[in-house]
C-alpha cells in the first residue's frame, strides 16, 4: 500500500504439488520495493530467485500468499501492462528488422505508425544503436542485441522492469559496459527494477538493496543495502563498492555453510 | 540451375544408354559372370532415349481430332492439374485448422495426432472409390472429388510441420508476449504464425507434389475421362505396342510434379522478400 512499488506477502511456490517430484520453490517470503528503487536477486542456483521474479511478473502464481504491484494484484498490473521484461537471452523476433522488435510492444497496446516510429528512434538513440534500426537481429553482436532488448522493455515507459540475469550470456568487458548503460537509463527514467543475477560484483554495482536467497526451500537469507551514489566506471575501483562486494560475498558464503 | 538441371538430364540418358549397350552385348548378364540383370535392356523394356523423345512429337488420337504427343501430354496435365490445385489448397487450409485446433487444445493433439497419422497408412487406392461413390451421389463433380483424394494425402504434412513449427517457439518468447498481456490470438498471429513460416514451406513443397500424385492415382482409380492418369492407363493398356508412349507419359506426370514444386519454391521467395520489406 502506501504507494510501494511491489509488496509480497508470506509468499509459498511448490511446484508439482502432490506429485513425486514435488519441489518447494519458495517459502514464506516477504520483501517490500519502493518506487523507483533498483533491487536484486542474488543467491545460488536452485534457490528460486527466478521464480521469485516470475511471481512479481505474474508469469507464475504463487501457491499461498499474494503479489501486489503497485496497490494491485500482480494479474492486474499484468494486465494493464506495466511490466517490463528483459531475459539472458534477448529474445527477438529474427523475422523482425530491430526497430520492429522495440515497436512489438507498442503495436500491441495499438500505437499509430507515426508514434511508433518516433518512439524507437528515441529508444534506438537511449541504448546507443541509432544506425542499427534496419538490421536483423542475427546481424547484431550479442551486446547489442541485448541492448535491443532493452529498449524493446522500456520502449513503452514500463513501471516495472524485471530482469533475470540480462547480462549472463555476456562478456565480462560487455557485462561491465552494459551496467553502467543500464544505470544511466534507470537514472533518465523512473522506473523501478528487479534484477536477478549470480554475479556478486553485478548486484554491487548496480543496487540499492541485494537480496540474498538461500536454497531448498527458497528463503531470504538476509538484504544488503548499498549506497554508492552516483556510479561510474571509476565506482569500481571504490573502497566502498569492494565493501558492498564482500558483504554480499559474506552473505552468500553464509548461505552456503547454511546458517 | 538450368545448366545443372540439363546436365543431370544427360546424366541420366547417359546411364540408361550405357546400360542397354552392355545388356546387349552380354545378352542381359553382368559383364563377365553369369548373373543376369537386373531389368532386360530389349526395346520393349527399355526403349531407346531418343525413341522416348522422339515420341513427344508423333501425332496421337484425342477422341476425334489428331495432336502431337507433347501438346496431348500439356492438355490432360492442365485437367489434372486443377485438380492438384484445388487438393493442395483445401488440403492447406485443413492442414493449418487441425494445427491450431491441436496447438491450441493439448486434448484435442493428444486425441487427433494419432488419427492423423492412421490416416496416411490407409492405401489411396482403396479410399478413391468411396470418395467418388460419395461425391457422386451428392451430384459432386468427379473433379472435386478427385481433389479431395489429393487433398486427403496433402493436409498430412502440412498438419505435422505446421504443429512443429507453431510450436517452435521458446518458453522466454512466451513468456514475453505473456508480460504484454497478448491474447493466444495476437500471440498466434505475431510470434508463432511468423516463427512456423520456416516449417511451413518446406510441407508445402512435400504437399505440392503429392497433390499431383493424389490426383493422378485419383484419375486411375476412378476411370475419369480424361487427365494424365486417364492417358497413363490407357498407354499402359497398350505398352506391348508403344512402350515409348507410357515412358513420355510418365514423364510428363514428373514434370507436371516438378513444375508445382517449383511454383511453391517462387511463392516462398516472394512471400519472405516481402515480409522483410512488410517489418520495416
Amino acid at each position: 500500500m502506501n504507494g510501494d512499488a511491489v509488496v509480497v506477502t508470506e509468499v509459498e511456490k511448490v511446484f508439482g504439488r502432490g506429485s513425486a517430484e514435488e519441489v518447494t520453490a519458495l517459502s514464506g517470503v516477504d520483501l517490500t520495493i519502493a518506487p523507483g528503487e533498483f533491487v536484486t536477486l542474488i543467491g545460488p542456483s536452485g534457490c528460486g530467485k527466478s521464480t521469485f521474479l516470475r511471481l512479481i511478473g505474474d508469469l507464475l502464481e504463487p501457491t499461498a500468499g499474494s503479489v501486489e504491484v503497485f496497490g494491485k494484484s500482480a494479474h492486474q498490473a499484468r494486465m494493464d501492462q506495466d511490466y517490463g521484461m528483459v531475459f539472458q537471452h534477448a529474445g527477438l523476433f529474427d523475422w523482425r528488422k530491430v526497430v520492429a522488435n522495440i515497436e512489438l510492444p507498442l503495436e500491441l497496446r495499438g500505437w499509430s505508425k507515426a508514434d511508433r516510429a518516433a518512439r524507437s528512434r528515441e529508444m534506438l538513440d537511449l541504448v546507443k544503436l541509432p544506425d542499427f534500426g534496419g538490421h536483423y537481429p542475427r546481424q547484431l553482436s550479442g551486446g547489442m542485441q541485448q541492448r535491443v532488448a532493452i529498449a524493446r522493455a522500456l520502449s513503452f515507459e514500463p513501471r516495472l522492469l524485471l530482469m533475470d540475469e540480462p547480462f549472463g550470456a555476456l562478456d565480462e568487458m560487455t557485462r561491465e559496459h552494459m551496467q553502467g548503460e543500464l544505470l544511466r537509463i534507470w537514472s533518465e527514467t523512473d522506473t523501478t527494477v528487479v534484477f536477478v543475477t549470480h554475479s556478486i560484483s553485478e548486484s554491487a554495482f548496480l543496487s540499492n538493496r541485494v537480496v540474498v536467497l538461500s536454497p531448498r526451500p527458497g528463503r531470504i537469507h538476509s538484504i544488503v543495502e548499498v549506497d554508492l551514489g552516483e556510479r561510474n566506471e571509476d565506482t569500481r575501483e571504490d573502497p566502498r563498492f569492494f565493501e558492498a562486494s564482500t558483504e554480499v560475498r559474506e552473505a552468500l558464503r553464509a548461505v552456503e555453510d547454511g546458517s | 540451375m538450368l545448366a545443372t538441371a540439363f546436365a543431370a538430364v544427360v546424366l541420366v540418358v547417359l546411364h540408361w544408354e550405357g546400360y542397354k549397350w552392355v545388356g546387349q552385348q552380354t545378352g542381359d548378364r553382368v559383364p563377365g559372370t553369369d548373373i543376369e540383370l537386373l531389368v532386360d535392356t530389349d526395346d520393349l523394356t527399355m526403349p531407346h532415349a531418343k525413341d522416348i523423345l522422339g515420341e513427344f512429337v508423333v501425332d496421337v488420337r484425342d477422341g476425334r481430332s489428331t495432336l502431337p504427343m507433347s501438346l496431348y501430354l500439356l492438355k490432360k496435365a492442365w485437367f489434372t492439374l486443377q485438380e492438384a490445385a484445388i487438393g493442395f489448397f483445401l488440403g492447406l487450409v485443413v492442414g493449418l485448422a487441425l494445427a491450431v485446433l491441436m496447438l491450441r487444445w493439448r486434448v484435442v493433439e493428444r486425441g487427433l495426432l494419432p488419427w492423423i497419422n492412421v490416416s496416411q497408412t490407409v492405401p489411396l487406392i482403396a479410399l478413391a472409390p468411396i470418395i467418388v461413390t460419395w461425391g457422386r451421389l451428392n451430384d459432386l463433380p468427379d473433379l472435386l472429388s478427385i481433389s479431395l483424394i489429393a487433398a486427403y494425402l496433402t493436409f498430412f504434412p502440412v498438419a505435422v510441420s505446421a504443429l512443429r513449427g507453431l510450436q517452435s517457439p521458446n518458453a522466454a518468447d512466451v513468456e514475453l508476449m505473456r508480460s504484454y498481456a497478448a491474447s493466444w490470438r495476437t500471440t498466434l498471429f505475431k510470434l508463432r504464425l511468423p516463427a512456423a513460416r520456416a516449417y511451413l514451406f518446406p510441407a508445402f513443397k512435400i504437399a505440392a507434389t503429392l497433390s499431383v500424385v493424389g490426383a493422378i492415382v485419383g484419375e486411375i482409380s476412378i476411370g475419369t475421362k480424361t487427365g494424365l492418369g486417364r492417358a497413363i492407363l490407357e498407354f499402359a493398356q497398350r505398352y506391348a505396342v508403344f512402350p515409348e508412349r507410357l515412358y513420355a507419359s510418365v514423364i510428363g506426370a514428373a514434370a507436371l510434379g516438378l513444375s508445382v514444386f517449383g511454383l511453391i519454391t517462387l511463392a516462398e521467395r516472394m512471400f519472405v522478400g516481402r515480409t522483410r520489406e512488410a517489418s520495416t
